[in-house]
């Protein structure tokens, strides 16, 4: 019987052993990310351990991205300790304010996440990876003190279950909508302790951005990875990210292994799940479950106060440029707030010489730096009782971006651009 | 080990944001996470539990952030231990990790009502409704994680394996 993709990484990562789905195991690690609200715990952890060192000072990554540029005294001290102890453990990636990213979006920009790859990350988003064939899987602090100290991590390999997407996207339909389309028919722990493996023609065309929306929100599902078969358009994302801002041309023989990384055809998926994309319209997720999924035109009138496009999720080139289509030349509804986060720098960068970051700017939205902020309603856009925002992020849940009695509803960029200009949620096509 | 306390139950998908909602993660201190754990869907939790108590929860408790501060926040408000049908794979590693004891029992969520005074006696795997005489089973552990729950916790664990790996 074949191999999934998870249980082919496991076994390289398991000194080559027989290993399956199912089976518990002890496994080596690549890489081992924390941020300013998971690592202060997990440094504090690692100190009990009575290791010397971290395990590999080139393989611990560390993002001060949630809570800054630090929003209070207590968030500026928890990212001290993150500061402090990359100095001292000499961490070669620690990214400050004014170089760092939300770290989903960082690291693969950085060129530090690989086809089959095994990391671990404390924070739930760091399945995200999955989009490039690594199996990348979020942790808790404790987790990531014992990768730090032993460079291993426990883990049950998880089953699979495989999308099969087929058919033709309409117009404005994007990754972020097939991923809440996805959670909308199977719920929030419809993937539970489960690798979700997204494949098929849909999935074979679409860009790098989308492919990393969906790997992003497979934890939506319940889900322990999500991951997409590294293909031509992983490879050329990855020659073009790996060089210091030039392409590097990748050997034939790295990428042949890394397309090894495939679920063999007679691999044992536990579910098998087709998904015909064509009728499908651009989706929105009404409070409080991003499985509460919704196509826009069955949904009434409904108002909007913020606007937040941005996030580990939806803050990249691409769903920037697609803002930007719909702003140009438009302006934010009077009594909306819209708040655009760029990703990472190099994102602010590009948007910046595209001339996206003036089409937002004159539209009226305001551009800030990268941050999770209002996502997980840190600081940057926080709501107040009663009111409501439509967000490209995550999570939709009670209070996620504010008061307990505000509401977040979940959409790709075309619909919260097109309805921060409407001032109420609305498909792309409506606006004039 | 014994757990007894009055239950106080919850829905289906108690996600990580209510458990402790991100306003309170510029700290780790367990009192003061304590102080404010599952807020947002019952104002007073912290207030009005007793030390000792118990949470009975649905299927996916846990859902959502990968935060410690969850399962901290439970144990820093003085829960003994949580009882649910089905729990988020984050949180139930994390609560594993650092010793917050955790019961897997699809009966008991469904039988037991609120402030029900209640036994859970791990070792025996049996949970005892004092208040309407009734027992369930619990679900066990994976023999791999159980070592890690009777060693106290993954940092001693490790401590334990030392060099044998």
């Amino acid at each position: 019987m074949g191999y999934t993709i998870s249980e082919k990484i496991f076994r390289e990562h398991c000194a080559g052993k027989n290993v399956r789905a199912g089976d518990f195991v002890w496994a080596r690690i690549d890489l081992a990310l924390g941020n300013d609200v998971t690592a202060p715990i997990a440094i504090e952890q690692f100190r009990k351990i009575g290791v010397k060192h971290v395990f590999d000072k080139n393989k611990v990554v560390l993002v001060p991205d949630h809570f800054t540029p630090a929003k209070d005294i207590k968030s500026a001290t928890q990212a001290k300790i993150l500061r402090d102890f990359a100095k001292s453990e000499k961490i070669k990636h620690y990214y400050e304010i004014g170089r760092m990213g939300i770290e989903h979006a960082l690291l693969p920009e950085l060129g530090l996440v690989e086809p089959g790859q095994l990391i671990i990350g404390a924070d739930s988003h760091t399945c995200t990876y999955g989009a490039l064939g690594a199996f990348a899987t979020g942790v808790g602090s404790t987790d990531l003190a014992a990768g730090w100290a032993t460079g291993f991590c426990w883990f049950k390999i998880p089953q699979t279950f495989k999308f099969i997407y087929k058919g033709r996207l309409k117009e404005w339909v994007s990754g972020k909508d097939l991923i809440l389309f996805t959670i909308g028919k199977i719920g929030v722990d419809g993937a539970l302790y489960r690798a979700m493996e997204f494949t098929g023609p849909v999935i074979k065309k679409l860009g790098m951005d989308e492919r990393f929306t969906m790997s992003n929100m497979a934890i939506e599902a319940g889900g322990k990875a999500g991951l997409i078969y590294p293909d031509e358009i992983a490879f050329e994302y990855i020659e073009k990210h790996s060089g210091k801002n030039k392409v590097k041309k990748l050997a034939k023989q790295v990428k042949a292994k890394w397309a090894s990384y495939k679920s063999d055809p007679d691999a044992a998926f536990e579910k098998v799940i087709e998904i015909d994309v064509s009728d499908i319209e651009p989706q929105v997720a009404l409070p409080h479950l991003p499985s509460n999924a919704y196509p826009v035109s069955k949904l009434p009138n409904i108002k909007i106060e913020q606007v937040v496009i941005g996030s580990c999720t939806n803050g990249r080139i691409s769903d920037l440029r697609v803002a930007a289509k719909i702003l140009k030349g438009r302006k934010v509804h009077p009594d909306v707030r819209c708040i655009i986060f760029p990703a990472t720098q190099k994102i602010y960068l590009e948007a910046m010489r595209e001339g996206l970051l003036e089409i937002f700017v004159t539209a009226n939205a305001a551009v800030s730096t990268p941050t999770c902020g209002p996502c997980l309603g840190g600081h940057m856009g926080i709501l107040a009782k009663g009111e409501r925002a439509l967000a490209t992020t995550n999570r939709n849940f009670v209070g996620r971006m504010g008061h307990p009695e505000s509401e977040v509803y979940l959409s790709g960029p075309a619909v919260a651009a097109a309805s921060a200009v409407a001032g109420k949620i609305v498909h792309p096509q409506k606006i004039g | 080990m014994k757990f007894k306390g009055k239950a106080w139950k919850f829905e289906h998908n108690i996600n990580t944001d209510e458990i402790i909602a991100a306003r309170y993660l510029n700290t780790f201190d367990a009192k003061e996470l304590g102080a404010h754990c599952l807020e947002d869907v019952d104002k007073d939790f912290s207030k009005n539990i007793a030390c000792g108590d118990i949470i009975v929860a649905g299927k996916n408790f846990g859902c959502g952030s990968s935060r410690e501060h969850a399962p901290i926040a439970i144990k820093g408000c003085g829960i003994s231990c949580v009882i649910a049908e089905s729990y988020a794979r984050i949180f139930y590693r994390n609560a594993v990790n650092i010793g917050l004891p955790i019961f897997v029992s699809k009966e008991a969520w469904r039988k037991i009502g609120k402030r029900d005074l209640i036994e859970v006696d791990a070792e025996a795997g049996v949970i005892y409704n004092l208040a309407r005489k009734q027992e369930y089973k619990t679900e066990k552990f994976p023999h791999f994680m159980q070592e890690i729950i009777e060693a106290g916790g993954l940092l001693a664990w490790i401590k334990k394996k030392g060099k044998k790996r």
